[in-house]
């Protein structure tokens, strides 16, 4: 196959429509609170490495403050609330969301490093239909579980990550305040200003003061949320690691506890799928947001008698990738997140390469300022490859081949993790029998990466417990009693 | 002559004694003494997990309809053996009255959760109307491998209450049986034996907590535990090895012995949510999503 030189010219998206400031504050009882801590860290434009903010670090003091403002308003306002009135908050939010997308996007696009147009198109849209959706729950509870006592936990201390900024806030916190409770919410450090804005549209949808607080900072900041006693719900999305850290910091009190951590998921061809429709799926499953994304189809499976063709095809596509500015609509892969990711990921290339992999990569130019990689293949990867078994939340993809469904069951399956896994075959009923056998909590089949508010999110064994999304998402912010 | 019966362990539908060779007595409360149980070593509950593990497919690969079938053959079991587990509990102190509500209670929690086998999916199940041309829909799945540490205040009725809605949701068992009342637990296994039980869904295990609990919260390969109220330090413990492969672990605070001891949420607790997308070809005009 012949290999083009994809030139195009640039039609990058304006950032003049943001109105940033140059220092954040923290957001606690509805009010901009410089930090008790009086510290600051810098927000850095990680497509160019320039700085965008200074953002105040709250310490323990400050997530005291801010607990204490969720609980006021928990006790003296959200809690006694009737359901359909907290709905109508949150449709109005969701409406606020949707009038200032743009925004949020550019926004997240600058502090992120991901392309516009997944920002655009993916997460901004998401997460003002997440909002929405849980909007409409808020006054049906008791149908949602028939037969059982239900009420609110409390004040919920929620943790997000810096892969799907605004959209992991969005899972967090609409059910949260559906289900009525109140939140303390502690974005990544590194993707902090969405959250800021986000808090901007509480005071615009005039929700009562303390109901959503905004504590930014490290993970010395999350820390301390999660040690604070007067929270009764604590929710993560995060590294597995982290994750386990967490609950051991919750040993012995009853803090309601939900986690979504890695993955290391399967991502399987048979010799019957319709190829071209299954290698865009696999660039998608594994390119989308840099792949960082924990449900990444970071490990492909592919029948042995398609492997050449199908090898052969990637290699072509990923040739015609564009890896560049995020604010360029072009773009397909924006930049890597942070030095630190990027270190990450180099590092483990570098095992790859040490342990026996091949590797592949496209010729293409990377921006000499900021933080990029190129999309990645390896082949000859041993299934106890240290790339094939942890995660490396970039764009690297593992590539192994096999014969029966029984082999391919096993591998996909030998991993710690289970969160996701895609199946590309043209028969219906292999789908469903492959996807029984394949412990991962979303299967994605014959398409990747689809995300909707209705549908539960969440995994089986180390990549988490409860779920987020559809009424299964509701569990995680109710307690149940006999 | 009495003949007395010899109480063995139950693993992988067999009853072997502890490979450990050792035993304790069990005594009445007026101090009498009722039998000699074996005391499970470490290696026990590693052999009872291995069984328990490679009976999981198969079991989950059983239709629910069967399941439902092999449980209500519990129950029919239990019937049969009314008397023997009246007397038991008498032997261990309780009153006859207290017994056979128990054991008739037992048997009403058997045939309340075989109705569940093939029913809790359409209730914990949905159909998510996605707005993308996707048929999205979500199902519960067995957990894997679950172990119990049965109530240690009721021989019998705390461990079905337990142990029931575990294995009907299609997951496999070890159980670490009432340390200071196990009798009733190990005739609880004949029942199951000759229930049509396939072996290795259910292992029960007599013996210590203390000693064997460790073992089976830190076990690599049991996927969550079910925790009867126990001493809170031992409890503790257990949640802190869980970690390590993020067991899911629920502790029951309220008493298993009990009436309303029952119920849905107590299957959902040991189900994995499982949402599987694919794609629907928009033909002529059709609506593309449910």
């Amino acid at each position: 196959m012949s290999q083009k030189n994809w030139n195009l010219e640039p039609s990058l998206e304006s950032a003049a429509l943001l109105k940033l400031q140059d220092q954040y504050e923290l957001f606690i009882d509805g009010k901009w609170q410089a930090p008790l801590s009086k510290k600051y860290f810098d927000s850095i434009n990680p497509s160019d490495e320039s700085k965008l903010a200074k953002i105040a670090w709250a310490n323990e003091a400050d997530t005291d403050v801010a607990v204490k403002a969720a609980r006021a308003a928990y006790e003296n306002v959200w809690s006694k609330m009737s359901g359909a009135q907290r709905g109508k908050y949150l449709f109005r939010i969701a409406r606020l969301m949707q009038e200032q997308a743009k925004e949020l996007a550019i926004l997240e696009t600058l502090d992120g490093g991901k392309p516009i147009r997944e920002s655009r198109d993916v997460d901004i849209p998401l997460a003002c239909n997440h909002f929405f959706y849980y909007a409409g729950w808020a006054d049906k509870l008791q149908e949602a579980f028939a037969g059982q006592q239900i009420s609110s936990l409390g004040v919920a201390a929620q943790i997000t990550p810096w892969n799907f900024p605004l959209l992991m806030l969005a899972w967090k916190v609409a059910p949260a305040l559906a289900c009525g409770n109140t939140v303390v919410l502690k974005p990544a450090e590194t993707t902090s200003l969405t959250a800021l804005k986000f808090a901007e549209i509480c005071q615009q949808a005039g929700l009562p003061a303390g109901v959503v607080n905004i504590v930014t900072g490290y993970g010395d900041t999350g820390a301390a949320l999660v040690a604070h006693t007067d929270i009764d719900k604590i929710a993560f999305t995060g590294s597995t690691a982290v994750g386990k850290q967490i609950q051991k910091a919750c040993l012995g009190t009853s803090k309601k506890l939900t986690l979504e951590l890695g993955g290391k998921s399967a991502n399987i061809i048979l010799e019957d799928a319709p190829i071209d429709q299954a290698v865009e799926g696999v660039i998608n499953a594994i390119f989308f947001n840099q792949g960082h994304v924990c449900c990444a189809g970071s490990r492909l499976y592919v029948q042995e008698s398609i492997a050449a063709q199908v090898l052969d095809k990637l290699k072509f596509r990923l040739q015609s990738i564009y890896v560049g500015n995020p604010l360029d609509k072009n773009t397909d892969i924006g930049a890597i997140n942070s030095k630190k990711q990027l270190e990450t990921i180099e590092r483990y290339i570098k095992l790859g390469i040490a342990e026996g992999g091949q590797i592949y990569q496209p010729t293409c130019e990377l921006p000499t300022k900021g933080y990029y990689f190129k999309p990645t293949l390896f082949t000859d990867v041993a299934q106890s490859a240290t790339i094939a078994q942890e995660e490396i939340f970039g764009p690297v993809l593992t590539i192994q081949t096999f014969r029966t469904m029984e082999e391919v069951i096993q591998k996909a399956n030998n991993s710690p993790y289970g969160l996701a896994a895609g199946i590309w075959t043209d028969k219906g009923s292999r789908i469903f029998g492959l996807s029984q056998q394949l412990r991962a909590g979303v299967v994605w089949a014959n398409t990747y990466n689809k995300f909707d508010p209705a549908s539960p999110f969440g995994g089986y064994k180390e990549s988490g417990f409860g779920r987020e999304g559809g009424r299964h998402g509701l569990s995680a912010y109710l307690k149940f009693s006999n | 002559m009495e003949i007395l019966k010899t109480y063995k362990l139950y693993i992988g539908g067999q009853f072997p004694r502890t490979e450990s060779g050792r035993s304790y007595a069990v005594k009445s409360v007026n101090g009498e003494h009722i039998a000699n149980v074996c005391l499970s070593s470490k290696k026990d509950v590693r052999n009872a997990v291995q069984a328990a593990r490679k009976a999981q497919l198969a079991w989950a690969g059983k239709s629910a309809f069967n399941r439902s079938q092999i449980v209500y053959r519990i129950a029919e079991m239990l019937e049969a053996r009314k008397a023997q587990f009246i007397e038991e509990l008498q032997a261990l102190g309780q009153s006859k009255q207290s017994a056979e509500s128990e054991v008739s209670m037992s048997i009403d929690r058997c045939v309340y959760y075989a109705g569940w086998a093939d029913k809790y999916q359409s209730i914990i199940g949905s159909v998510n109307p996605v707005a993308s041309a996707h048929f999205n829909f979500s199902v519960p799945e067995p957990t894997g491998v679950v172990g119990i540490v049965a109530c240690q205040e009721t021989a019998l009725l705390g461990l079905i209450s337990q142990l029931l809605p575990v294995i009907i949701g299609a997951n496999t068992a070890v159980v670490l049986a009432n340390a200071t009342k196990p009798t009733c637990a190990i005739s609880f296994a004949e029942v199951l034996a000759t229930a049509d039980v396939p072996g290795g869904v259910v292992n029960i295990l007599t013996g210590q907590p203390a000693e064997l609990l460790p073992t089976l919260s830190a076990h690599m390969d049991v996927n969550a535990l079910s925790i009867a109220p126990i001493e809170s330090k031992l409890q503790k413990e257990a949640q802190a090895e869980a970690i390590d492969n993020l067991k899911r672990v629920h502790i029951f605070v309220e008493p298993l012995y009990v009436k309303n001891a029952q119920g849905l949420p107590y299957i959902a607790d040991f189900q994995e949510i499982k949402t599987t997308w694919h794609p629907i070809e928009q033909i002529a005009g059709g609506a593309g999503g449910y």
